[in-house]
């Protein structure tokens, strides 16, 4: 029979309290061997406190000839950066 | 490094590209990186999957002749520290077939190629490791070697294999100097003990120098992967770093490199040495090796003999599932 075991994306939560992080992808015929495996594979150095796994075919991801559309409108709206906006040095600290 | 002799498709004068190659070599020449789906050319991709597929299969394979002393390291500390290693090389070969995986084709395909010889490995890979101070070369030497190449390659334009040529990188010095730690060990030792590490070094030290490949000065093949940013040094360039580097390390050692023309070229700021000979290398490349059968034998059994376990996880996984959704639907 011999199929291929299916492919899942790997998220490790590094020491700091950071978000989890996409870190590659992995072989695993179910999420409790995908997970062991992650542990094996991405986190032999203490890289890690927390593992998700996802199969990637359950990933729904924008195409990159999206990028235009998706990202430039952002580009025009400059005043939703702090610096935007200028305020007088009296005024101190803000 | 671990790949060698890649023939690159495709290569091209810039009038006869398209549009579209034109603004991809540009992105490149701008410093971006390439993501897997966006566009890129045909020959772009299957050069890729070429290079990394062989690269990832020489870690794999880079497991046998140090796995070979395992059972035989002489302390448990030796030991452990030798099986961290083996299951780095593990861990490095994953991750660059996931690389090659996000450019279309699967690690079960490229395994396969592999088994069938239609997918090469380094060279190195089909030399013997003979006694316990030939475990110290392979850190030094091979993984030495092995760090020239991939150094550079953090910076190469397609973001999935430089990603994991980072975390390689930083994995990998670790490997050189615990080789070296056991060379400095055996060279230091009893007479016999130096002996063997000079043994060791005199076996290791050509075939290292081979692992650059021959010289691709004049290789179109080599030009079209530098204007992809999937090879960013030329073989000879790498090599003659890697000399440089290496011959006062084996001084310190009180060794003696085997080439009776190694000269320091005040003039260059390098040594001059001696040209591996090449005719063994496309040998080794060949098959004709002295461990090539005994290696892809050993490939092939494991992944032979593992069958029935793979099946047999998919299998539970499989019922598992249909027990997990059976329940779902009787609480419904």
């Amino acid at each position: 029979m011999s199929s291929e075991w299916p492919l899942w994306e790997v998220f490790i939560r590094g020491q700091h309290g950071l978000n989890h992080r996409h870190v590659g992808s992995l072989h695993a015929p179910d999420a409790e061997m995908a997970i062991k495996n992650a542990r094996d594979v991405y986190t032999r150095r203490n890289e890690g406190v927390s593992i998700w796994v996802v199969k990637s075919v359950d990933i729904a991801a924008s195409s990159p000839s999206d990028k235009g559309p998706l990202f430039e409108p952002s580009n025009s709206k400059v005043y939703r950066h702090p610096t935007f906006f200028d305020i007088p040095e009296e005024v101190g600290h803000m | 490094m671990y790949a060698q002799v890649i023939k690159s498709e495709g290569a091209k004068p810039r009038g006869e590209m398209s549009p579209e190659e034109i603004a991809f070599q540009e992105r490149i020449d701008r410093g971006e990186k390439i993501e897997p789906k966006e566009w890129m050319p045909e020959g772009y991709r299957k050069t890729l999957i070429r290079q990394i597929g062989q690269h990832a299969h020489s870690e794999i394979v880079g497991q046998l002749p140090e796995g070979n002393w395992i059972t035989r390291a002489p302390t448990l500390e030796r030991k452990a520290i030798l099986l961290a290693k083996v299951q780095d090389e593990a861990g490095h070969g994953l991750y660059l077939y996931c690389a090659a995986e996000t450019l279309g084709v699967s690690r079960d395909e490229l395994l396969e190629k592999l088994h069938n010889g239609s997918m090469k490995y380094s060279s190195i890979f089909n030399y013997p490791t003979l006694n316990w101070a030939d475990i110290g070369a392979v850190g030094w030497l091979v993984d030495g070697a092995a760090i020239m190449n991939q150094v550079p390659l953090q910076r190469t334009s397609f973001g999935p294999y430089s990603r994991a040529m980072i975390r390689i990188c930083k994995e990998e010095s670790f490997h050189q100097r615990q080789g070296y730690d056991i060379m400095m060990k055996m060279a230091r030792g009893t007479p016999e003990q130096k002996a063997m590490a000079q043994d060791a070094l005199n076996r290791f030290w050509y075939p290292a120098l081979m692992m650059f490949g021959p010289s691709d000065k004049d290789s179109v093949h080599s030009a079209q992967s530098m204007a992809w940013k999937i090879k960013i040094n030329t073989n000879d360039e790498l090599r003659q770093k890697f000399v440089d580097q290496t011959v006062p390390q084996a001084e310190y050692l009180g060794l003696t490199v085997p080439d009776q023309h190694l000269k320091w070229n005040e003039e260059k700021g390098g040594y001059d040495f001696s040209e591996p000979d090449w005719s063994e290398f496309y040998d080794v490349l060949a098959g004709n090796g002295p461990c090539n059968r005994e290696r892809l034998g050993a490939r092939v059994k494991a992944w032979e003999d593992g069958a029935w376990f793979r099946d047999g996880l998919v299998a539970h996984a499989e019922k598992a599932e249909a027990r997990r959704a059976a329940a779902k639907i009787a609480a419904e």
